[in-house]
């Protein structure tokens, strides 16, 4: 697959978001990651992808400040969200306090709760609790606790792994829009091939703790699933990953 | 690639200002807390209390008001010959026993009962908070009409009063099991027993044991209302009989061995924990 430069706004010039050197960490004998090197730049997507414990998810750990590498340099912006697999809210919060959690309790960002939940579609849910949401809805608060922080670093650790193929479309969808208004850098983690094509700028194979395969996505944005640069992209990744179809 | 600052490698953030205002973040890391940490603090803890005493003791209180920890260490030997510790520390603990037993089960049966059906709880969770804020001291007396002086009434008083503590933590632990793990159980085809035996009970089992903590607390606690009744044997009726008498360094004798009986009664609790809450590691948040 040629690695070409990306037509998107990710140029070179942006400032730098993320820096990582020679970051390694092991789980006793398991080595999660083997000396790992990632630079992003601001409002670039980059996709993470690879079999169940390549690394991916402790990779995010780690840039979302939840672990620390055993060796390494971990250069990260100080607002950064991440959106779990699972929802993750606060049952005892009504909705909207979930998406103004850990802010100060202001009007300013009573406003920004309302807004954001306008942008994921849930205005009319904002007063209810967390479990009365659908499993679909839940995640949108949840991507809408992420983005009322604007967070210069946006992580998504398979955000659509427990979501039917219907709302996780819609999510996709929904996540490609709002990327391209809030321009942080964005990362996600995915298993989903398919996914990572359709929303990221870069995709990055991991394979036992290692950069495996670093590819450029080049289709023009909005993006569909189809097309024979799709089908080209998605084909030679499945391979990298060793799926035959 | 094409970034040319140099990085300096630094755990401390606002250090890397050279990348553009980046950070390397603070980890919130679970430690490994050392065991010998762990075991001369908790020490230490206990020692700052007899400390305490001792210089009370010592330079505030009045003597014949307030003895020294020594003090009351050297009255434990006329105790032991004198007064029979031991055997008032048994027939004292058989009562309080009994009392866990009986009151214990019925408790931990009721609150079952509440906790896992809608009916139940109808049925038998307005009495049982009715029951527990009956004030019993006030009732000895009646006890002693309705159940003479023997053993009946001491027994009685310890279990009721050591039913409601199980009896409300089980209710409460039981009724918030998981819904989606029930959900999911069901699924399989638990159901019934089955699905108590192997689901419900093992989730509720944390609320169950601070329902037991609090029981065995009440259950030697009350002893010395229900030794009151014909106060001639056991723990609390020695404490009771010293009380009345100023005999302050008893009074501290008895004290100690409750605490004494305490410790040992939460290290059966975290012995039970130890063995049935293997599950639980790594659950917690701390």
């Amino acid at each position: 697959m040629t690695t070409t430069e990306s037509s998107s706004m990710n140029s070179s010039s942006s400032p730098l978001a993320v820096r990582l050197q020679g970051v390694r960490r092991s789980f006793g004998d398991f080595v999660a990651l083997g000396g790992v090197d990632l630079d992003m730049r601001e409002g670039e997507f980059v996709a993470l992808v690879g079999k169940s414990g390549s690394g991916k998810t402790t990779l995010l750990r780690i840039l979302a400040g939840l672990d620390s590498p055993d060796v390494g340099t971990v250069l990260v912006p100080q607002r950064r969200t991440v959106v779990f697999q699972e929802p993750r809210l606060i049952p005892s919060k009504k909705v909207w306090r979930n998406v103004v959690l850990g802010l100060p309790r202001s009007a300013e960002n009573r406003a920004a709760a309302r807004k954001a939940l306008e942008v994921v579609g849930l205005s009319h849910r904002e007063n209810v609790w967390p479990a009365t949401l659908s499993g679909g809805e839940a995640q949108r608060v949840a991507l809408a606790r992420a983005l009322v922080r604007q967070p210069k670093l946006l992580l998504l650790d398979e955000p659509f792994a427990a979501l039917d193929a219907l709302t996780r479309r819609q999510m996709q969808t929904l996540i490609g829009e709002l990327i391209e208004n809030f321009q942080p850098a964005t990362l996600i983690v995915t298993h989903d091939v398919e996914e990572a094509i359709l929303l990221a700028d870069r995709i990055i194979l991991l394979r036992e703790g290692h950069f495996a395969h670093e590819v450029t996505v080049d289709i023009p944005r909005p993006r569909r699933v189809g097309g024979a640069v799709f089908d080209e992209l998605r084909l030679s990744l499945l391979q990298e990953l060793g799926v035959d179809e | 690639m094409t970034a040319s600052t140099t990085v300096v490698e630094s755990s401390r953030p606002g250090d890397e200002a050279a990348v553009t205002g980046l950070i390397t973040p603070r980890v919130r890391r679970q430690h490994q807390r050392p065991l010998v940490l762990t075991i001369s603090i908790r020490g230490l803890s206990v020692l700052g209390v007899f400390v305490a005493w001792w210089l009370i003791a010592r330079h505030v209180a009045n003597p014949s008001k307030l003895p020294t920890p020594l003090e009351v260490y050297h009255n434990y030997g006329y105790l032991f010959s004198h007064e029979d510790l031991w055997g008032n520390l048994g027939d004292s603990l058989q009562r309080s026993l009994k009392g866990l037993i009986i009151g214990g089960s019925i408790g931990f049966a009721l609150g079952a009962l509440s906790g896992l059906t809608a009916l139940g709880e109808e049925s038998v969770d307005i009495p049982m908070q009715l029951l527990r804020f009956t004030p019993f001291l006030a009732l000895i007396p009646l006890f002693i009409t309705w159940f003479g002086l023997g053993e009946k009434p001491k027994i009685i008083l310890l279990s009721i009063a050591c039913a409601t503590p199980i009896y409300l933590n089980t209710a409460n632990a039981m009724r918030h099991v998981d819904r989606k793990t029930l959900e999911a159980s069901r699924s399989f085809g638990l159901s019934g027993l089955r699905l108590i035996r192997e689901v419900t009970l093992p989730l509720s089992l944390p609320g169950i044991l601070t329902g037991l903590r609090f029981s065995m607390a009440i259950s030697v606690l009350g002893l010395v209302a229900a030794e009151q009744i014909n106060a001639n044997s056991g723990i609390g009726a020695m404490l009771f009989n010293a009380s009345g008498n100023f005999d302050t360094p008893t009074v501290f004798c008895c004290v100690v061995v409750y605490m004494l009986i305490g410790v040992c009664f939460d290290l059966i609790v975290a012995l039970i924990s130890a063995l049935a809450l293997r599950w639980r590691a790594g659950v917690a948040a701390r």
